[in-house]
């Protein structure tokens, strides 16, 4: 599926003249216009462009934002209230950052259910999914190190929280290299600030070997099978590149409207409150988009032989992160996409509701009684809590991948597969053979 | 001609070596300076120690000081407070510990007040325990020697080192 044969031509002297010294044209021609896309691809398909969006829109509003903020404990709340009132549009671009990121987090985390859905993770896309995992984990790092900036009550609970996290695995000599001190202080703000600014970059580079990866194997399709010919494919420009301009402008519209009327809506009030280190606030909260993390890691509240609750906790966090690396190894099925597994179906889309039940867990206090059985002896409310619920969601999380996905290779019988793309795109519009296959040749011959 | 090969392979197989070894130990030597920089600066190092005067404290009050960034309580205890964390049996703790092993005089209570699970501050209230601690984060439970009663947190909350200076001032570090 990978362009064996280039399609680009030169059109004037000066084209060729730079094609036979830096055939940058002839790269971007190739790779971004006539790159063929299977044409049955859905509106799923375009996060990918989504997220490179996001990418850009993070980066050029934090690169200005630093050129205001001051990473220093005594000065960096001021100076985060500055920007949101002296510097002109600062509230804009603070905002648009601020949401960008719950925008970014929305995008991947639709890209990376579609992933599942359609079994893009497997052969050959092993790696794909792989470098795309780990695009998800510099983005969690990236997203929590921001989080710390503003330096408010919740940006140094959290960074104490998460690096304590660390600290129960690598021990409190690495906490201390970790935090420049014996606290979170001025020295790990410092830190964090020049590591927030590096790891976009970061993120960047890998995407670039994410896109590398997805052209040398080609696109997935919601059929999972793949395209056998010029006939299941079509040019990406113009075919899919204006549905990503479409999509991209409603993403938009749906995030400025967040950015103007409802700024903090993924915002925590604690987060307006400037950082003290000698009073935690009531209630630490993550950031909505690691919020399932957040109830796996409290829902270890009980010791397994010489695993205490907290190095379980820590434990469950980092495997419920890990086990994604191996998601193509766990899923035995040869099928690919979801549309012809039938029980697959239903143990995805429970997964799904359950991850958002644990999004929503991670958020609430940990003892908060959700069905009231009784009281205890000092009159607060007992029965199944939070905890409790968090519990049967990380025993879904970890059993949809480590005994569904294994088991139901073996046991699932799948549904008919088409015999083609082509052939699908056409049975689902009721059969007419000549015309669409016609007008699915005639772009191929424009470019 | 083969003696000349034989040459060139020896002096480029040199080549290497020198080269490789000196890569290898250069690339040591300047990583150090790269990770160490990221410990505990000498100006953070040097606010190590803490001296807290005593003499202001009354029975059954605490007062909370920072000791190397993190905040740590001295608490003047209660005969009666002493003798009802004494009386809990060992048995019902999960990191067992004597009182009389945590304090240097029994009225005298120095702990740093960060919780053991993921280092919040536990708040002083009877919620959890009559006369303990209860940690609003996660809803670790000490008593009033800082020992762990129930809730998420393994450890109890750490004695740092100090000294009596005298009677009415203590060096903590």
């Amino acid at each position: 599926m990978a362009s064996g044969h280039s399609t680009y031509t030169p059109s004037n002297g000066l084209t060729r003249w730079l094609d036979a010294r830096l055939p940058i044209l002839r790269f971007a021609n190739d790779n971004l216009l006539s790159f063929p896309t299977p044409k049955n691809l859905n509106y799923a398909y375009t996060f990918g462009a989504i997220l490179f969006y996001c990418l850009v829109v993070q980066i050029v509003t934090g690169i200005v934002l630093a050129m205001h903020f001051v990473p220093n404990s005594a000065l960096a709340f001021n100076s985060v209230e500055y920007i949101m009132r002296d510097v002109n549009y600062g509230w804009l671009l603070r905002y648009i950052h601020m949401n960008g990121a719950s925008f970014f987090f929305i995008a991947v985390y639709v890209h990376i259910f579609r992933g599942l859905y359609y079994g893009s993770y497997k052969d050959p896309r092993e790696v794909l999914w792989i470098l795309g995992v780990l695009i998800f984990l510099v983005m969690m790092a990236t997203a929590f190190l921001g989080y710390t900036l503003p330096w408010s009550q919740m940006s140094l609970w959290g960074a104490n929280v998460i690096t304590n996290l660390l600290g129960a695995l690598l021990g409190t000599d690495f906490t201390q290299w970790l935090w420049g001190g014996y606290s979170v202080d001025n020295p790990t703000l410092q830190r964090f600030f020049s590591l927030h600014y590096l790891l976009p970059f970061v993120i960047l580079g890998i995407s670039v070997l994410h896109v590398w990866a997805l052209h040398h194997v080609g696109n997935n399709n919601p059929t999972g099978i793949d395209p056998k010919g010029p006939q299941d494919t079509v040019p990406l420009m113009p075919y899919y590149t204006a549905k990503y301009y479409f999509v991209i402008a409603l993403f938009t519209i749906a995030f400025a409207a967040v950015v103007f009327y409802a700024p903090n809506l993924f915002g925590h009030v604690d987060h307006y409150v400037e950082a003290d280190p000698l009073k935690t606030p009531a209630h630490i909260a993550p950031e909505w988009y690691l919020g399932a993390f957040y109830a796996m890691l409290r829902a270890m509240d009980f010791n397994i032989l010489f695993l205490d609750s907290k190095l379980l906790g820590v434990l469950t966090m980092l495997g419920a992160i890990a086990i994604l690396f191996i998601v193509p190894w766990l899923d035995t099925s040869k099928v690919r996409s979801a549309r012809y597994r039938p029980v697959y179906w239903w143990c995805f889309w429970i997964f799904v509701v359950n991850y958002a039940i644990l999004s929503w867990a991670g958020l609430q206090p940990a003892g908060s009684v959700l069905l009231q059985t009784g009281v205890d002896a000092d009159g607060a409310a007992t029965g199944f809590n939070i905890t409790h619920l968090s519990q049967i969601g990380t025993a879904y999380y970890f059993a949809f991948f480590i005994i569904i996905m294994p088991l139901l290779g073996l046991f699932e019988t799948p549904r008919a597969l088409p015999e083609s793309i082509a052939k699908a795109v056409l049975a689902k519009k009721g059969g007419a053979a000549g015309a669409p296959a016609g007008a699915a040749a005639a772009p191929e011959s424009r470019v | 001609m083969s003696a000349q090969q034989h040459d060139d392979a020896t002096r480029r197989d040199f080549l290497y070596v020198f080269s490789g070894t000196a890569a290898a130990a250069g690339v040591a030597v300047t990583a150090w300076p790269f990770i160490d920089q990221m410990n505990p600066s000498a100006a953070t190092q040097a606010l190590a120690t803490t001296e807290v005067d005593l003499a202001p404290i009354q029975p059954g009050q605490q007062i909370t000081v920072m000791w190397q960034g993190k905040p740590t309580w001295v608490r003047r205890r209660t005969p009666e407070e002493v003798e009802q964390v004494r009386a809990i049996p060992n048995a019902k703790l999960k990191d067992p510990q004597a009182d009389q092993e945590r304090v240097q005089k029994a009225e005298w209570l120095v702990v740093i007040g960060i919780c053991t699970h993921l280092g919040c501050i536990p708040n002083r209230d009877n919620v959890g325990q009559p006369g303990g601690y209860l940690c609003a984060c996660h809803g670790s439970v000490y008593d009033a020697s800082g020992r762990i009663l129930s809730g998420p947190a393994p450890l109890n909350l750490p004695v740092p080192p100090y000294k009596f200076v005298s009677d009415t001032l203590i060096s903590i570090g």
